[in-house]
């Protein structure tokens, strides 16, 4: 890490490609190079800079750096201020409290009013661990898609996170970015470029398209290999934009598919499967499943071991696959 | 120096035009718009460098009506002030109207940010203070609280960042009128000691009776010259002042004037005789 730091330059987001790394990681580093590009982006957190990776930040530019201490309702309303005196506010801590605790002043105060706040929350999903339900967001993504004006996205490594990071800072409105705890692989191909509401695809299947975003990319990716192995033809394509949808994306996968399965580290409800449930069943519907976490709390444990717990696995994914394709 | 006499009479004016656009509306709310109409005169009309002409003037002074329900009083304040015609002030909150029955800030010029949910104005007003102090501008920001809306726990998270981050180019005001939905606020929760919590959370407190225009002026000024920390008015306000029949009534917290009540209620302002 501590080399990509030096030499990482906005030109140079290439260098997180290929790189196994946790997403918020990748925010860090990113969030110092943007800084020195452009003095109006500034960086709010809650107490957990450290845990965000905002702490690099803070200390390259601690006069643009304000810890608002355990306080997230205030951090999300002190950056919408900053917003509308033209700063580029970052504003951190884990998603659980980021989208949770201070959701009403996303609504009211950032959305309504279309404060150009960029709230970039880690520790979504299960793989937080260790600490349990209580800090493992699987709600987020629905909580901030729900809301008018926002933008939702779950990259899918560190690559794709430093260029997400770098886009949505030259893009004018509310963003939530969802980032992961875990060390997660590299997936994105070197000649990737993110844009936002815009899916890759690396593949498209006959059979069965996954649509996936954040780690469950790289799942969907082993699955697709064992799945076409076993002779069930299938793409994957990384949905990291939740909101806006790619619906052309989407609309194009369906119709050459015999099955969608959608996977996310997140609440089967309201998150990527749900947006794809609802764009398909009144404009394509084809089979459908969701794989997620199924209207459950997660618990404490080792973040591999709570993945297998809650199905997000290529062997869920391949397993889910084979039983449509039995019957 | 400031014109005493002309800022009354701009009170006066503002209290017409709020129990005017309100009865034509049948509904929003009488009693914080009235409370705090000298207020918010003071300040468009005194203190706050602004440019209607030029509502998005980078060195403006910012107002946020934190207590979003008011907006009849600041919609009177931009339409006297030249932000829009007055003639708007007819289609409060009605269909397609830019003034909505709270402030939004996408649909009117003049409005800093979409108010309405209480609590969350303070923790906005903090942001634009520490915007502006960055850019080195010598900007000030104002935030209208209500009393009643200092129960909601943000605005305490937002009186310790304001004192942590020193921002002494941010002046907050209460509209302490001592009434809320469902009765005195010293009955509903209690809020007091206003002033001693503000003190408190490192603040440079003034206590000054809200709708004395002299004291108001001489508050304002005086916050000027305040160094290194944030300072709270605490401006003990009568509900619905101005209207005899609507001040102290709590039941005049969020319905509008009948137009047997708007006549009375323009009858004793005056009926913009004197018009500014």
């Amino acid at each position: 890490m501590g080399k990509i730091q030096c030499s990482c330059d906005l030109m140079e987001l290439t260098e997180l490609c290929g790189k196994d790394m946790a997403t918020r990681d990748a925010y860090g580093i990113t969030l110092v190079e943007l800084g020195k590009k452009n003095q109006n982006i500034v960086v709010l957190d809650a107490d957990l800079s450290c845990s965000t990776k905002t702490a690099l930040f803070r200390k390259n530019f601690p006069e643009r750096f304000f810890n608002m201490g355990v306080s997230e309702q205030d951090m999300i309303g002190t950056a919408a201020g900053l917003a509308l005196t033209g700063k580029i506010p970052f504003a951190s801590t884990f998603a659980i409290f980021a989208t949770g605790r201070a959701w009403e002043q996303i609504r009211q105060t950032v959305c309504y009013s279309n404060a150009n706040v960029k709230i970039v929350a880690t520790h979504g999903g299960i793989t937080v661990g260790e600490d349990g339900a209580t800090h493992q967001a699987l709600e987020d993504v629905a909580l901030m898609r729900a809301i008018p004006g926002m933008t939702v996205i779950v990259p899918a490594d560190a690559y794709e996170t430093g260029q997400c990071i770098v886009n949505i800072s030259e893009y004018y409105g509310p963003v939530y970015v969802r980032l992961g705890r875990a060390k997660v692989p590299a997936t994105m191909p070197l000649e990737y470029k993110f844009r936002i509401g815009k899916a890759y695809i690396f593949n498209i299947g006959k059979d069965v398209n996954i649509i996936a975003n954040g780690l469950m990319v790289s799942e969907a990716l082993k699955a697709a290999e064992l799945l076409n192995k076993e002779g069930i033809d299938t793409g994957v394509a990384n949905f990291s934009t939740v909101k806006p949808l790619d619906e052309e994306t989407l609309l194009e996968l369906a119709k050459k598919s015999k099955l969608i399965i959608t996977a996310e580290e997140h609440s089967i409800i309201g998150g990527l499967g749900g947006a794809v449930a609802e764009f398909l069943s009144e404009n394509y519907p084809v089979p459908l499943r969701r794989i997620g976490v199924k209207d459950t709390f997660g618990c404490s444990g080792d973040w591999k071991e709570l993945l297998k717990i809650y199905g997000l696995t290529a062997q869920n994914i391949v397993e889910v696959a084979k039983e449509f394709f039995k019957k | 120096m400031a014109d005493i006499a002309y800022l009354k009479e701009m009170a006066k004016n503002l209290r017409i035009e709020i129990v005017k656009m309100l009865a034509l509306a049948g509904s929003g709310h009488t009693g914080g718009s009235l409370s705090s109409a000298d207020i918010v005169t003071a300040l468009y009309f005194y203190k706050m460098k602004h440019d209607p002409k030029n509502p998005n003037w980078h060195a403006r002074d910012r107002f946020v009506l934190s207590k979003g329900h008011a907006a009849p009083v600041l919609y009177a304040a931009l339409a006297m002030s030249g932000y829009f015609d007055k003639s708007l002030l007819n289609t409060l909150r009605k269909i397609g109207s830019p003034l909505q029955g709270h402030p939004c800030c996408k649909s009117l010029p003049g409005i800093e940010v979409s108010t309405g949910s209480l609590g969350q104005g303070l923790s906005v007003a903090n942001g634009m203070a520490l915007g502006l102090r960055l850019d080195g501008l010598p900007s000030r920001v104002y935030c209208l609280l209500g009393d009643g809306e200092i129960q909601e726990g943000q605005v305490w998270e937002a009186a310790m960042s304001a004192s942590h981050y020193k921002l002494d180019n941010l002046c907050a005001i209460v509209d302490h009128n001592n009434l809320q939905i469902d009765g005195c606020c010293s009955e509903v929760m209690d809020i007091s000691p206003i002033d001693e919590k503000f003190k408190a959370f490192g603040w440079n407190v003034f206590n000054i009776d809200g709708h004395n225009m002299e004291e108001i002026v001489k508050a304002l000024d005086e916050t000027e010259r305040i160094k290194g920390k944030p300072t709270m008015i605490v401006a003990k306000t009568i509900k619905g002042k101005g209207v005899s029949i609507f001040e102290g009534k709590v039941q005049y917290h969020g319905i509008a004037p009948t137009k047997e009540e708007l006549e009375i209620a323009l009858k004793e302002l005056g009926n913009g005789k004197n018009s500014v």
